[in-house]
């Protein structure tokens, strides 16, 4: 698995790849949270980090699935997933290695907003007037929520050659799973029956319990199973050459 | 025994790509895997490599089977697949130590130096993978199969798409790998073949039609010969006719035919006489020898015709 890891981390680092991802997210949450006149920190005069953990799901809609779709797809088209599997690795071990690579890519993005952190803390009247609770919750939100988008992007490269489709697909998955189900949830054939239920199944409720320091068991279970599912389910479909 | 199959089938939807395919091999042999396109040659080699599975019988490597212990025979063996998948992006070296990790090699930069001095990849060492030429590619290909300095080698169509010079260096390699290991390789190429293998075994349709040793293949002495004779001055197709065992003739280019005849008759004395008594004269007559080229012609085609 390591292998893996560190061949797809070389190869995000040796490409314009890793650079590119991570410019664009500080660049589009800085401007966001410094620049923007309706969002600015600065004209906002409340100390805190909402603004960065408002818009980073929206950027990695789009940043994640970009940064994913190739992972599977290139390999499938350049043939050289027959060198991989087989090699002595498991599936389990090549998705494992990708997939972390993949996560360890956006942290690498996520890790410079606390840059933002430091800033906010000490522009707070009085210096570190800011809740640290709620911004650590937010951090783990934010972390969880990547760990997801990275599943959804991987499992959509890994059932289409067609990088195209991969990106389309995931960022579709990502925005369903993040914000419709709230939005369905508010539907009138939901309201006071399934709402909660409805609700519950997106995303976007855990991340914002999460992201108010509310880090419980329901939370923590929440992220981890949809994270299995979908690594399963990119196990399941590479298995698919070993059915025909 | 080195590698082993037991009545491998392979089927695909409707099409049966492997019928029933069993033989064995030990190290130390390099055998030729033949047949015309999509007669199972890539297919049996995936089964072995635990890429996909067979659908009836059972493979076994090293004593490994295919199906229950896939991580052991992947550890056994070298392959190197269909048209060469690279890492593109990597550097040569690079790509080595990649492969080298996945093996868990003990002392990797020495292997590597070995691998790339034995492929002579050395002035390519630094090298992008995709600014090589097919041939040195094919080298990459080659030195990642041998990494782990493995019992079995599996190599489809290791010579594909190589310069004659290239080509040789290749065969070279190959030659000095099957006196150890058993080298199991699929070719289009029959005189390479010729040169390579100590047996050949033919695939036609998914169904295993020979497992021979090369000597015995080309030994064989039932069949057609082909005699191509020139002649100085014009020559009547009749007269050539009508020596006794010649069974068809082909006029090629002006005066110089084919003639195919059977191999118990030796006709070339009769073709000598009928020109000094036709007053004609021989340019040139060259026998061929039964080449495994018509060998595999007669084998595919008459199972075809079954």
């Amino acid at each position: 698995m390591r292998a893996v890891f560190w061949k797809e981390l070389r190869s995000f680092l040796s490409s314009l790849i890793a650079y590119l991802v991570i410019s664009v997210f500080l660049v589009m949450t800085g401007l966001f949270m410094w620049v923007f006149k309706d969002t600015s920190l600065l004209e906002y005069n409340y100390a805190g980090l909402e603004q960065l953990f408002s818009i980073a799901p929206l950027v990695f809609t789009f940043l994640i699935p970009a940064i994913t779709m190739r992972s599977f797809s290139e390999e499938q088209t350049q043939g050289t997933i027959e060198l991989l599997a087989t090699k002595p690795l498991t599936d389990t071990q090549i998705i494992l290695g990708k997939y972390f690579a993949n996560v360890f890519l956006v942290l690498l993005a996520i890790l410079p907003t606390l840059i933002y952190f430091y800033s906010v803390y000490q522009l707070g009247s009085p210096k570190g007037n800011i809740d640290s609770g709620a911004v650590v919750g937010s951090y783990i939100g934010l972390t969880f929520l990547a760990a997801i988008f990275v599943a959804i992007g991987i499992w959509a490269s890994s059932i289409s050659n067609n990088q195209i489709v991969s990106f389309i697909l995931a960022a579709f998955l990502c925005f369903v799973m993040h914000w419709a189900f709230s939005y369905l949830s508010n539907l009138s054939i939901f309201f006071g029956t399934w709402d909660d239920v409805v609700e519950k199944i997106g995303i976007n409720h855990h991340y914002n319990a999460i992201s108010k320091g509310k880090i419980d068991s329901q939370n923590v279970i929440y992220f981890i199973s949809v994270i299995c599912a979908f690594i399963w389910f990119t196990h399941v479909s590479l298995a698919k050459r070993k059915w025909a | 025994m080195s590698v082993e199959l037991q009545g491998i089938s392979k089927i695909y939807g409707a099409q049966k790509a492997l019928d029933n395919v069993s033989f064995s091999a030990q190290p130390g042999e390099i055998i030729g895997l033949l047949g015309p396109n999509g007669a199972g040659k890539t297919t049996t080699m995936k089964i072995l490599t635990c890429f996909i599975p067979a659908s009836e019988g059972t493979a076994t490597v090293c004593g490994y089977d295919v199906t229950k212990d896939h991580l052991e025979v992947r550890r056994h063996i070298g392959y190197l697949p269909e048209h060469n998948p690279l890492y593109k992006e990597m550097y040569v070296k690079e790509y080595l130590e990649l492969i080298a990790r996945i093996f868990k090699i003990k002392k990797p930069s020495q292997r590597i130096s070995d691998l790339i001095e034995m492929t002579g990849l050395t002035k390519e060492r630094s090298k992008k993978i995709q600014f090589l030429s097919k041939g040195y590619r094919q080298r990459v290909g080659l030195a990642q199969a041998m990494m782990h300095d493995p019992e079995v080698l599996i190599l489809d169509e290791p010579t594909s798409g190589l310069d004659p010079n290239q080509l040789l260096e290749i065969r070279a390699v190959i030659k000095e790998l099957g006196k150890e290991k058993l080298v199991l390789f699929s070719s289009h190429i029959m005189q390479e073949v010729q040169a390579l293998c100590d047996r050949v075994i033919i695939l036609d349709n998914g169904k295993l039609v020979t497992d021979d040793p090369i000597s015995t293949l080309v030994g064989a002495t039932a069949g057609i010969y082909r005699m191509n004779v020139l002649f100085k001055n014009s020559m009547e197709y009749q007269k050539l006719m009508s020596i006794d065992g010649v069974s068809k003739i082909e006029n090629e280019k002006g005066n110089s035919f084919s003639i195919y005849f059977d191999a118990d008759k030796n006709v070339s004395e009769e073709i000598f006489d009928l020109a000094v008594n036709e007053g004609n004269k021989i340019l040139r007559m060259a026998q061929e020898d039964k080449s495994i080229e018509s060998v595999f012609q007669n084998i595919t085609s008459k199972s075809k015709d079954s």
